[in-house]
């Protein structure tokens, strides 16, 4: 227990620092767009006369020097303040915290997917190992490994929405009146299969390769043979003794995915009208919004830092072997 | 290592066979393009919403507005070699660069540059992609540059380990000995033995950068005087009810370009490391 406490104490003190680069780094792309909070404002009007404008930059801080204004926006980040949307007239915090829930989901979810998926098919290829199965699971890797998600997504509406009328297009909900919150899950849920496969099964590929590697390792090591000797049963062999240790490079890379789950997101999101970040973060673009997409741009990346700790602790209870020593 | 040797254990492989002739042929439709279809592929030339295999003289069909889509994938193959490869090149030399100082010097300056990497590696790439694109403006030289600057922290890596194994051994010693300078020891002794594993990184590396301007293209955040598979995808999404076929056929040209790229990264990784097998690769 003191171990884990030692290891989470020292992530996030290593964290710190790395979490102020990506601000600042954040802030550089900020300072170097053209045009401020303020131009925004004055482009569509809001704004009128020099005055006002000279006394919104002084409440945002914007007449101060650069560096000054570095270390605000540090501070207001980690006060959890990300500045202001001046389209949604809304603090950027806000907007990001309130489309959250529908991103975590669609990631939730495709990595559930991709992981069940992943080790499934690279477990059952290399336990036949070089025969037609095996193949058939390299194909389904090397493809899905090629394939953009956009396009397995519209691809799968043409399929199941469009041909079949199987599943909804877009969107997160039907309009619907006076229903219980079980057929509004079941709704819910109704929306995510298909940008959750689109999202999910390009991982599922790399989980599959890794997977396969893993246990191809793990079943020639000698634990697995000594089993053998025992006359332990085949099948209590491969999920007991080789799932178990092969499974944590996977472990490994969904921390390491985090970040590329969070920007395939974005991406679904747009093609299938999902409600999250993606959405929000894409809008923000095409509206030159940059405090919302500095905003979405420090998240994502907190929620990155977040994962790669949980991921940590995971494997320091899976794996007890691994110490400290080895994270440092 | 010999180079025929190399060249038959590369051969000897059915994928690097298969990924090398599907990397020919959209090479092939690249240097063609303009000989085919001289004209921009952006204008509208027939009726639209032809569909494919229907009429001789628009083979792949029209899209929305009677663009012709061979034409588009011809010029479009263009865009994917050159972003692919220039990006590619870009993040080889930030992740070579990097890695080399890195594992070479060592103590202070490894570790101040692996939190600099940590940094791009904590940042989801795309977003970064997305918030360059968002600042600096949709051209096609951010969009390179962008895509460069968001893929190369693997290569650091692995040149820093590179870097960190060779520079002890005995001809770098017997160089340091001779007093080599220190750019001399990285350029000229040990950047060589370090590059064909970075050479296949790169190639691996190309197949990313495809599918990240293919997803940027695709929301339409890219250069838009350039015909692009992945912006292809995106218009295509107007018409998926009825002419599915607008997205599909582009986005079946990424996946081969990807899937060969990746192909010939493995059979190149196998083939330089004859003693790993294939069970290992992948891990």
């Amino acid at each position: 227990m003191y171990a884990l406490l030692k290891l989470i104490l020292n992530r996030l003190a290593h964290a710190i620092p790395t979490l102020v680069g990506i601000i600042v780094i954040a802030f550089i792309l900020l300072s170097l767009a053209p045009g401020d909070v303020v131009d925004i404002l004055a482009a569509d009007g809001s704004i009128q006369d020099a005055a006002t404008a000279a006394a919104m930059r002084a409440k945002f801080g914007l007449d101060q020097p650069l560096p000054m204004q570095a270390l605000n926006y540090v501070i207001g980040v980690f006060q959890f303040n990300f500045g202001y949307s001046p389209i949604h007239s809304l603090p950027v915090s806000d907007l990001i915290v309130s489309r959250l829930p529908a991103t975590f989901l669609l990631m939730a979810s495709s990595i559930l997917l991709s992981v069940i998926v992943g080790v499934v098919i690279g477990l059952y290829a290399a336990l036949n190992v070089r025969t037609w199965k095996d193949f058939l699971g390299s194909v389904f890797a090397i493809l899905f490994f090629a394939a953009p998600s956009f396009w397995v997504g519209l691809m799968l509406m043409v399929v199941f929405s469009i041909k079949l009328e199987l599943l909804p297009v877009s969107g997160m909900v039907s309009m619907r009146i006076n229903a219980t919150w079980f057929s509004q899950a079941l709704d819910i849920a109704r929306h995510l299969i298909l940008p959750t496969c689109a999202l999910g099964l390009f991982y599922a590929a790399i989980y599959a390769r890794v997977m396969r590697a893993a246990v191809l390792q793990v079943s020639k090591l000698d634990f697995v043979e000594t089993a053998r000797a025992k006359g332990v049963p085949e099948g209590a062999i491969a999920f007991r003794h080789i799932l178990r240790n092969a499974v944590l490079p996977v472990i490994t890379l969904i921390g390491l995915q985090t970040g590329n789950v969070m920007a395939g997101a974005v991406v679904i999101e747009q093609v299938f009208s999902w409600p999250g970040i993606g959405t929000l973060l894409f809008d923000a673009v095409l509206d030159r919004n940059l405090p919302v997409v500095m905003g979405v741009l420090i998240l994502s990346s907190v929620i990155v830092m977040v994962t790669n700790l949980i991921v940590d602790i995971l494997y320091f209870i899976l794996d007890p072997r691994i110490q400290l020593e080895k994270h440092s | 290592m010999k180079g025929s040797a190399f060249l038959a254990r590369y051969l000897s492989s059915p994928s690097a066979i298969l990924g090398t002739s599907v990397i020919v042929m959209i090479v092939t439709a690249a240097l063609f393009a303009s000989v085919l279809y001289p004209q921009d592929p952006l204008r509208s030339v027939a009726a639209p919403e032809i569909w494919p295999f229907v009429d001789a003289a628009h083979p792949l069909g029209t899209d929305a507005i009677g663009r012709d889509i061979a034409a588009m994938m011809m010029h479009g193959a263009r865009t994917t070699i050159a972003i692919g490869l220039i990006a590619s090149i870009v993040a080889s030399i930030i992740g070579i660069l990097i890695g080399a100082v890195s594992g070479f010097y060592g103590g202070m300056v490894d570790n101040l540059l692996m939190r600099f990497t940590e940094l791009f590696q904590i940042i989801p790439n795309l977003v970064f992609l997305i918030a360059l694109v968002s600042v600096f403006g949709p051209r096609i030289e951010v969009v390179v540059l962008g895509i460069g600057s968001v893929s190369w922290t693997g290569m650091a890596r692995l040149v820093r380990a590179e870097f960190m194994t060779l520079k002890n051994r005995e001809f770098v010693l017997a160089a340091r000995a001779a007093g080599m300078t220190d750019l001399r020891i990285i350029a000229s002794e040990i950047l060589p033995n370090a590059l064909p594993p970075a050479v296949v990184l790169a190639s691996l590396i190309v197949g990313a950068a495809v599918l990240y301007e293919a997803s940027l293209s695709f929301l339409g955040l890219s250069d838009p005087a350039i015909a692009s598979w992945g912006r292809l995808v995106g218009e295509g999404r107007s018409l998926i009810r009825t002419s599915w076929y607008i997205a599909a056929v582009p986005g079946l040209g990424i996946m081969l370009a990807v899937l060969s790229v990746n192909l010939v990264g493995d059979a190149l990784t196998d083939a330089l490391n004859p003693r790993l097998g294939r069970e290992a690769s992948g891990s």
